[in-house]
């Protein structure tokens, strides 16, 4: 049993180590989109392809949004009034969808990557 | 409304399938009711908490707070959810003699309820508190009150038919298959989960995607779709998925079920294996 359990805190501490490398930071190129009614602006963003790089949304509603994008595989909360940096990429060219979640009707938007 | 309910559901389908594994690889077990139950209240609890401290979770860690934190939640219920796994690697087939013969005699004490009972509370913390963020706003928004308690109810209501729905399905198992079968589950949501937390240390850049995707496999069954969901949270599935991600799944899958192996009694008689 405590044997058992000094392994698992051993892997677990390790995972631990594992993740906790501290991100390099370089002076990524960064785009902006803004939240304001529920609607992201602009609505299509053109992103490089193949690169990583920010994606800084300002959410200017005072309610909540969550950036979701099944494409992306991204998903943050963002409180309201406030700013929020994902990092996205490298991406292949193509288009990619992404929504508020929490306002799904009106919130779309789209990145194209080349 | 529907919209409500929809996101709602979302949310609640991944604790309530967490909880209907829970109630079955506890049955029989006494007081297991007020574990989970207990579980749940302090998920509930902790969602609010959560929600409240949502602007200074996000600041954390450079802006990458709400990453780091669903990530440390995600271990950590990997990590309970892998020692109730050894657990009943060494004492579940006792329990499942036991409970055939005696019926409910299991000590609540001997169980590692409380690891289980962590897994619910984190599950229902994790997705309480987007639930929270989301309804406070809709009412905030002046959608009204009523389209945004009607919605969440029902949603609420939809993922609990689902999760009771697989309890049931769970029960009808014979007992003496019940914790091989829920071992399985859990060795699976556990995999899961550990892919899903590198998932959101890739987002936070803390570590490398190792190719992203890895696969891509939305044509065919589409995460977001509800099969996918039931899937994603019971075995971990993604549709597009980081090479990482897959690391880190494969990965839970052999030190959670090495541990099980080496530290538990093997579950076929081998009668020249020494014990640990």
């Amino acid at each position: 049993m405590k044997r058992t359990f000094i392994v698992l805190a051993a892997a677990a501490a390790l995972l631990g180590a594992l993740s906790y490398r501290v991100a390099f930071s370089q002076e990524a190129n960064s785009y902006a989109l803004v939240i304001k009614d529920h609607r992201f602006e602009p609505g299509e963003l053109q992103v490089p392809a193949g690169q990583k790089f920010k994606l800084i949304v300002d959410n200017q509603d005072p309610t909540p949004e969550e950036f979701e994008s099944h494409a992306l595989k991204l998903e943050k909360v963002i409180p309201g009034k406030r700013q929020a940096t994902l990092n996205v990429g490298p991406l292949q060219p193509g288009s990619y969808d992404f929504v508020g979640e929490f306002h799904e009707k009106t919130a779309k938007g789209r990145l194209v990557a080349q | 409304m529907i919209g409500t309910l929809v996101i709602v559901f979302r949310e609640v389908l991944e604790a309530a399938l967490v909880i209907s594994i829970v109630l079955a690889a506890t049955r029989g077990v006494v007081g297991r009711g007020w574990w989970v139950g207990g579980g749940v209240v302090a998920g509930l609890a902790g969602s609010a908490v959560v929600a409240g401290f949502a602007q200074v979770i996000a600041d954390a860690a450079a802006g990458m707070g709400q990453e780091v934190f669903n990530a440390s939640v995600l271990f950590f219920a990997v990590s309970m959810l892998g020692w109730h796994n050894v657990w009943m690697g060494r004492h579940g087939r006792e329990l499942a003699l036991e409970m055939n013969a005696v019926g409910r005699r299991v000590s609540a004490g001997e169980l590692p309820l409380l690891a289980l009972a962590t897994v619910v509370t984190l599950a229902v913390l994790r997705e309480g508190s987007e639930v929270v963020l989301f309804l406070y706003g809709i009412a905030a928004g002046g959608d009204g009150v009523w389209p945004m308690l009607s919605g969440g109810l029902l949603g609420l209501l939809a993922g609990a038919v689902v999760g009771l729905a697989m309890y049931l399905g769970l029960l009808r198992i014979p007992t003496r298959h019940l914790f091989t079968v829920t071992s399985w589950l859990i060795l699976l949501l556990a995999a899961g989960m550990a892919a899903q937390a590198a998932g959101f240390l890739i987002q936070a850049d803390w570590l490398p995607a190792w190719r992203q995707p890895l696969w891509d496999t939305s044509a065919i069954l589409a995460e977001q779709s509800l099969l996918g969901q039931i899937l994603h949270v019971l075995i971990g599935y993604n549709d597009r998925p980081a090479g990482m991600q897959v690391v880190f799944y494969l990965a839970t899958l052999f030190v959670v079920g090495g541990l099980m192996r080496v530290l538990g009694n093997a579950p076929t008689p081998q009668p020249r294996r020494v014990a640990a």
